[in-house]
């Protein structure tokens, strides 16, 4: 279609992928890549088939057919738990945090370190001046503060929520982050941290994936902008002032 | 990036956190003033003896609260502790009545409270239930039914030596100044003990609080959510178990009608202590001083030879307090968030 850069050396990627929901078809025949150390951004009208790719992509949902391939190598996702093994960690609109807990524990939900490993899994000891330092670590990385990382994230707002989201993702991916409206409940001061945040990720060497409505963020910080539109990619464009335009009335279905 | 403000001026950020510290330490505070306020009111209140009787009262509803606080932090309620007290105590003196052995007297009896509690729990999950005060409340009425049927109606004589000494006497140290501290004393420590690790140091704990703060998030972590809820049922049911068999001591047989009405005053003391009924909040510290402020008030208004239906009043007045003050710790929260934002502009 358009200007699209070559299709080396992609961290992850996608080759006719289709999924169908009853008589819906929510994907057909999309592809779709990511490589190292780039943004790209899924646009696309509600019902465009963005959030269905990316819960394809991260093992929410199971393409019924088509091929994911990590480096180049075809990888199998069939739950969300084979997309993080994979090195891709998702981070969800709603952010999936529990308010009655502190981001040490927020980090580590459901990966706890704990020991000793002869114990059933439940009943091990928790590791945890270990999981506080490796939070530390990847705060101090990601150049996130937080007041106090004694107190609950309930108590932190909606910016900062935000932040340890992200930082959690950032934390266990070793290849793809995949961004869900990352800024969609955020204020401007708020959304710019977490802009600075997905370029620093970027900066880290890592895929990442943002699905947005905020057109002006996806400006500011995409390499790349795909769009979608009823299950299928309908454009690919280096997001600039010059291609504002295109984006714009390739997502509102003007360029088909 | 915090802006600029003097070293001394307390901004608002500050004094609400100071009212979140001030409410976290309540319930302890509360309980600290009406010992004092009660012991300068009745010279009684401080003897070993009247101190060894709050323990020993409180000790059933301290048990009681420690599982039913796993299950409240789930945002769950168990309902049938108090029918499961009743039907562990006749079970037990019924087995009795075939066996010396006590080991299997205490197993009987502990064994009925873990099997109510796994039947509530496998219901729940399993059976997909909306919530647990339906099932629950069924097996409120389901054993005490069994309890009442077993024996026969009234009280089933004689559980061994060993259990009537855990449940009804105090420490036999020839005179000594300690003499006053009841068994079931221990017992409530060592369950504690074991929630505490349970709760603070184990995968499962976290796992536990995880699944009471926000259930879908936990299971998209992976968090086996199913087996959580049935495990949280059966160790009501265990504490239920060990209550029964403290009770089945006391009173030296198994009565159908005991535990009436206990599962009430064990979620009222994890209420008292803190914990939000939505779920995802609680600690057994808290959940022990509930149980504790129920039983120091119970004992107060006995020295002072009050009618028990004010005790009723009392108790009930105190859960509103309580649950008040847990819609207000909400709103300093929202206001928390807030500040957070403002101080980060």
């Amino acid at each position: 279609m358009s200007a699209v850069a070559p299709a080396t050396s992609a961290v992850l990627s996608v080759r006719g992928a289709c999924k169908r929901f009853g008589a819906v078809t929510a994907l057909d025949d999309v592809d779709f890549d990511v490589r190292r150390g780039e943004v790209v951004a899924l646009l696309g009208d509600n019902g465009a088939g963005k959030s269905t790719l990316i819960k394809c992509l991260n093992g929410v949902h199971r393409l019924d057919s088509g091929v994911i391939e990590m480096d180049g190598a075809p990888v199998t996702i069939h739950a969300p738990a084979d997309a993080r093994a994979l090195g891709v960690e998702t981070v969800y609109q709603d952010l999936a945090l529990f308010d009655n807990l502190r981001p040490t524990d927020n980090f580590f939900s459901g990966r706890e370190l704990a020991g000793p490993d002869w114990l059933p899994r439940s009943m091990r000891l928790l590791k945890r001046k270990r999981m506080l330092d490796a939070t530390q670590e990847v705060l101090a990385r990601l150049q996130v503060t937080l007041p106090d990382l004694n107190s609950m994230v309930g108590l932190m707002s909606g910016g900062q929520r935000q932040a340890i989201a992200v930082s959690r993702a950032a934390a266990f991916a070793s290849k793809v982050v995949i961004l869900d409206e990352p800024t969609a409940a955020l204020g401007v001061r708020e959304s710019r941290n977490v802009l600075d945040l997905i370029l620093r990720l970027r900066g880290e060497n890592m895929g990442v994936v943002v699905v947005s409505h905020a057109m002006d963020h996806v400006m500011e910080v995409a390499d790349r902008a795909v769009v979608m539109k009823r299950g299928r990619n309908v454009g690919e464009l280096i997001p600039s002032a010059e291609t504002y335009q295109q984006i714009v009335s390739l997502i509102v279905g003007g360029a088909e | 990036m915090a802006a600029e403000r003097g070293p001394l001026r307390l901004d608002r950020y500050r004094l609400l956190q100071l009212a979140l510290l001030a409410m976290r330490a309540g319930p302890a505070l509360i309980l600290l003033l009406l010992i004092i306020i009660v012991s300068l009111t009745t010279p009684v209140f401080f003897t070993g003896r009247n101190i060894g009787n709050v323990f020993s009262q409180t000790s059933v509803i301290a048990l009681l609260a420690l599982g039913q606080l796993l299950v409240i932090i789930t945002r769950g309620i168990d309902l049938s502790v108090g029918s499961t007290i009743a039907l562990s105590g006749v079970l037990g003196a019924i087995v009795y009545g075939h066996t010396s052995s006590s080991v299997v007297v205490i197993t009987v009896i502990i064994g009925t409270g873990v099997a109510v509690g796994l039947v509530n729990g496998l219901v729940f999950v399993y059976g997909r239930v909306p919530h647990a005060f339906i099932v629950t409340l069924a097996t409120l009425s389901i054993v005490r039914g069994m309890a009442l049927w077993a024996g026969n109606g009234t009280l089933v004589f004689g559980v061994p030596a060993s259990i009537q000494t855990i449940g009804g006497s105090t420490l036999s140290t020839g005179g000594s100044t300690l003499d006053w501290i009841p068994y079931s004393i221990f017992v409530v420590a060592a369950l504690a003990l074991a929630c505490l690790l349970l709760t603070t140091r184990m995968v499962w704990g976290r796992w536990l609080y995880m699944v009471g703060g926000n259930p879908e998030a936990a299971r998209r972590a992976g968090v086996p959510t199913r087996r959580v809820l049935v495990t949280v049922y059966a160790l009501s049911g265990l504490a239920a178990g060990i209550a029964g068999l403290i009770t089945a001591g006391l009173i030296n047989g198994g009565s159908p009608t005991a535990g009436d009405l206990s599962e009430l005053d064990s979620i009222a003391a994890v209420i008292i202590g803190g914990a939000a009924f939505a779920g995802g909040r609680g600690n057994v510290g808290n959940a022990l001083v509930g149980a504790f402020t129920i039983g120091v008030i119970r004992n107060a208004l006995n020295l002072h030879n009050v009618d028990p239906f004010y005790q009723l009043m009392a108790i009930g007045i105190v859960v509103l307090l309580a649950v008040e003050a847990d819609v207000i710790r909400g709103h300093i929260e929202g206001r928390v968030r807030v500040a957070q934002a403002v101080r980060q502009a």
